[in-house]
C-alpha cells in the first residue's frame, strides 16, 4: 500500500491534468450540441454520405443528428485518443522511471519483493484509470443533464465501459514494455496509442484490412457498433483481454528477473 | 555466523567481467573497509549481494540468508547508502525519509530526527534543491534510520564536508559497538585505515587481498627516503620513485642486505626506511602485474 500511496501521490498533477483536459473537452462538446442541433438540418445526412471518410470515423453508421450518435462520435474521440495517451503514458513510465532517474536502486533494496513493487505499481496505474474514467463519466452525465437531453444510459454505459478496457489494455501492454526499457519512453507509449488508433480508421476504411480490428482496441471501442448493436463485441473484447494479459505477465516476468543496472 | 560470505560469486555483463570468482567473508561485528579503484568490482559485488543483479555464477549469503532466497526477509535487517544518492527529485526530504521507512514498516521517527539533527538536515527542502553533500546525509539517514544488523555503504563520504565525514564515522561507530557489522566501500584509503578493523581489496574484479587494517598494512615492501642524492640506487624491486632537488623516495621490496649495500656506496645527509601506508599498499596492490 505504501508504493500505492506514494505512486498516486507522484503521478497526481499528471492525473489531475489529464482529467481536467478530458473533462473540460467532453463538457464543451455536449454543452454546444444544443445550439449545433438546431442548425444540423442536413448535415447528418451530408456527413453520413462523405464515404470513406465517414466511414473512418464511423459517422457512416450514426446518425449525427441525435444526441447518441454525436456523443459517440465527438466525445468518443476525445475520450478514445486522450483515454488512450493517459494510460500509455503512465504504462510506460510506471517501471522504467525508476531506472531512467537512478531511483530503481533506492526502492528495490527495500525489504519489499520485485513482484510486489510490479503489483503496487501496476494496480496505481489501474486507480488512476478508473479515477480519471470515473470523473470523466460524472462530468459527460452532469453536463448531458446540464443540457436536458435524453440519453440511454445502458448504451452511454457501454461506450465508458468499452473506453475504460481500451485503455486498461494500452495501459497493460505499455507497462509490460515498460519493464524491458532502462530510459523511460513516453515517446513510444505514445506512439503505440496514435499507431492503434490509425489502425483502427484503416480497418474502417478497408474490408481487406478489418483484420486490424482484432489487433487494436479501438476495435471493440467503435462507437457506431456500440449504439447501434447495443452491445460491445465480445470477439475483439476476448482478443484485447489476451492482450492485456499478455502485457502484465511479460512485465511480471521481465522485472522480477531484470539486472537493475545504476 | 558470518555477516557476508561469497563462494565463487560471479558476474558477468554479457561478455564484461563484473566480478570473478569473489570469496570474502566478513564476520558479524566487523568494521570492513572494502577497496578498490573506479571499475573495480566494488560496486557490482554490492548490488550482487542486495540482488538488484543477479549473479552469473557461485553463491553469496548475508547474515546466514542466500541472497536468492527471502530478499525481503534479509533486506529488512540491512541499511544500504548507495554510490549515487537518487531520489524522487519533486519530494520533500521528510517525505522520502517517511516513505523510506513506510516500506520497512516501521516507524522510525525519533530515529530519524536524532540523524537528521546529528547530520544538520533540512527536512523541509525538497530533493531538487539539495547538493550532493545534502542528498549523501538524506541517504545516510534512509540507510540508518531502522537501525540495522548489517550497513552495507558505497563510497558513503563522497560529497560530506569533513566535519559531517567524521559525524558520520562517529555514528557508525557508535553503531559498530552496539554489535552492528558495517561493510563500507571507499576510495579513500585514510578512512579505511582509521576506522575500519579489516579490509579486502578489489581489481579488476577480483579479490586480491583480505586481511585486517594491521595486516594489510604490514609488507616486506618499506618506503626508503634518501637525502643527499636524487637518484635512487640501481637496484631490482623498486617502484614508485618521487624525487626533489638533493632527495629521493621509493618503495623497495628486495633484499634489505643488497639495499644496505648499495645504499653504502652513496653520499647521503640523511636516511628514513618506513613502513609504507596504506595507500602506497593499495597502489603497490594496483601496480602489480596480473599473474
Amino acid at each position: 500500500m505504501t508504493l500505492i500511496k506514494h505512486e498516486l501521490k507522484c503521478g497526481r498533477t499528471t492525473l489531475l491534468i489529464w482529467t481536467a483536459v478530458i473533462s473540460f473537452m467532453l463538457s464543451i462538446c455536449i454543452l454546444i450540441y444544443p445550439e449545433m442541433d438546431t442548425q444540423m438540418g442536413d448535415i447528418s445526412s451530408m456527413f453520413a454520405e462523405m464515404g470513406s471518410f465517414s466511414a473512418a470515423f464511423g459517422m457512416d453508421k450514426l446518425n449525427f443528428g441525435e444526441f447518441m450518435g454525436f456523443f459517440g462520435v465527438e466525445c468518443g474521440n476525445i475520450l478514445g485518443l486522450g483515454g488512450a495517451f493517459f494510460a500509455a503514458l503512465s504504462g510506460i513510465l510506471i517501471l522504467s522511471k525508476e531506472e531512467k532517474e537512478h531511483t530503481a536502486e533506492f526502492l528495490l533494496t527495500h525489504p519489499v519483493s520485485r513482484r510486489s513493487v510490479v503489483f503496487q505499481k501496476l494496480a496505481s496505474v489501474m486507480l488512476q484509470i478508473v479515477i480519471l474514467n470515473v470523473i470523466t463519466a460524472a462530468v459527460t452525465i452532469i453536463s448531458i443533464h446540464m443540457i436536458g437531453e435524453d440519453f440511454e444510459s445502458r448504451l452511454l454505459f457501454l461506450l465508458f465501459l468499452a473506453y475504460f478496457i481500451l485503455q486498461i489494455e494500452i495501459a497493460s501492454v505499455c507497462f509490460g514494455m515498460s519493464a524491458f526499457l532502462s530510459h523511460g519512453g513516453p515517446g513510444i507509449g505514445l506512439g503505440i496509442a496514435a499507431l492503434l488508433y490509425f489502425l483502427n480508421i484503416i480497418a474502417n476504411l478497408s474490408d481487406n484490412a478489418e483484420f486490424l480490428k482484432y489487433i487494436t482496441p479501438f476495435g471493440y471501442t467503435e462507437s457506431a457498433d456500440i449504439i447501434s448493436g447495443k452491445s460491445l463485441n465480445t470477439e475483439y473484447l476476448a482478443v484485447g483481454l489476451v492482450f492485456t494479459a499478455i502485457g502484465i505477465g511479460a512485465g511480471i516476468y521481465r522485472y522480477c528477473k531484470k539486472d537493475i543496472l545504476s | 555466523m558470518d555477516a557476508i560470505k561469497t563462494s565463487s560469486l560471479t558476474k558477468y555483463y554479457g561478455k564484461a567481467l563484473g566480478i570473478t570468482d569473489m570469496n570474502l567473508t566478513v564476520k558479524q561485528g566487523d568494521f570492513f573497509g572494502f577497496i578498490g579503484p573506479n571499475g573495480a568490482g566494488k560496486s557490482t559485488t554490492i548490488r550482487t549481494l542486495l540482488g538488484l543483479i543477479s549473479p552469473t555464477g557461485g553463491s553469496a549469503q548475508i547474515l546466514g540468508t542466500d541472497i536468492t532466497g527471502q530478499k525481503e526477509e534479509l533486506l529488512s535487517r540491512v541499511g544500504y547508502m548507495p554510490s549515487e544518492a537518487s531520489f524522487y527529485r519533486n519530494m520533500r526530504v521528510r517525505d522520502i525519509i517517511k516513505f523510506s521507512a513506510g516500506l520497512r514498516r516501521k516507524d522510525c521517527r525519533k530515529e530519524a530526527e536524532r540523524l537528521c539533527g546529528r547530520l544538520e538536515l533540512d527536512t523541509g527542502k525538497r530533493i531538487r534543491e539539495l547538493s550532493l553533500g545534502n542528498r549523501k546525509k538524506v541517504s545516510i539517514v534512509c540507510a540508518l534510520q531502522h537501525k540495522p544488523e548489517l550497513y552495507i555503504l558505497d563510497e558513503p563520504t563522497s560529497g560530506l564536508d569533513p566535519l559531517m565525514q567524521r559525524e558520520f564515522y562517529t555514528i557508525l561507530k557508535e553503531r559498530n559497538l552496539d554489535g552492528a557489522t558495517i561493510f563500507v566501500s571507499s576510495h579513500i584509503l585514510s578512512e579505511i585505515q582509521h576506522y575500519c578493523k579489516h579490509a579486502a581489496v578489489i581489481r579488476k574484479g577480483r579479490l586480491l587481498a583480505s586481511d585486517s587494517t594491521e595486516n594489510l598494512g604490514h609488507t616486506d615492501t618499506k618506503r626508503v627516503r634518501l637525502r643527499g642524492v636524487c637518484m635512487p640506487p640501481k637496484l631490482p624491486h623498486i617502484k614508485d620513485i618521487r624525487t626533489d632537488e638533493d632527495s629521493v623516495s621509493f618503495l623497495y621490496g628486495g633484499n634489505p642486505n643488497e639495499l644496505l649495500k648499495a645504499l653504502s656506496s652513496l653520499k647521503l645527509t640523511d636516511i628514513a626506511i618506513l613502513e609504507p601506508d596504506l595507500e602506497e599498499i593499495f597502489m603497490h596492490y594496483y601496480t602489480e602485474e596480473e599473474p
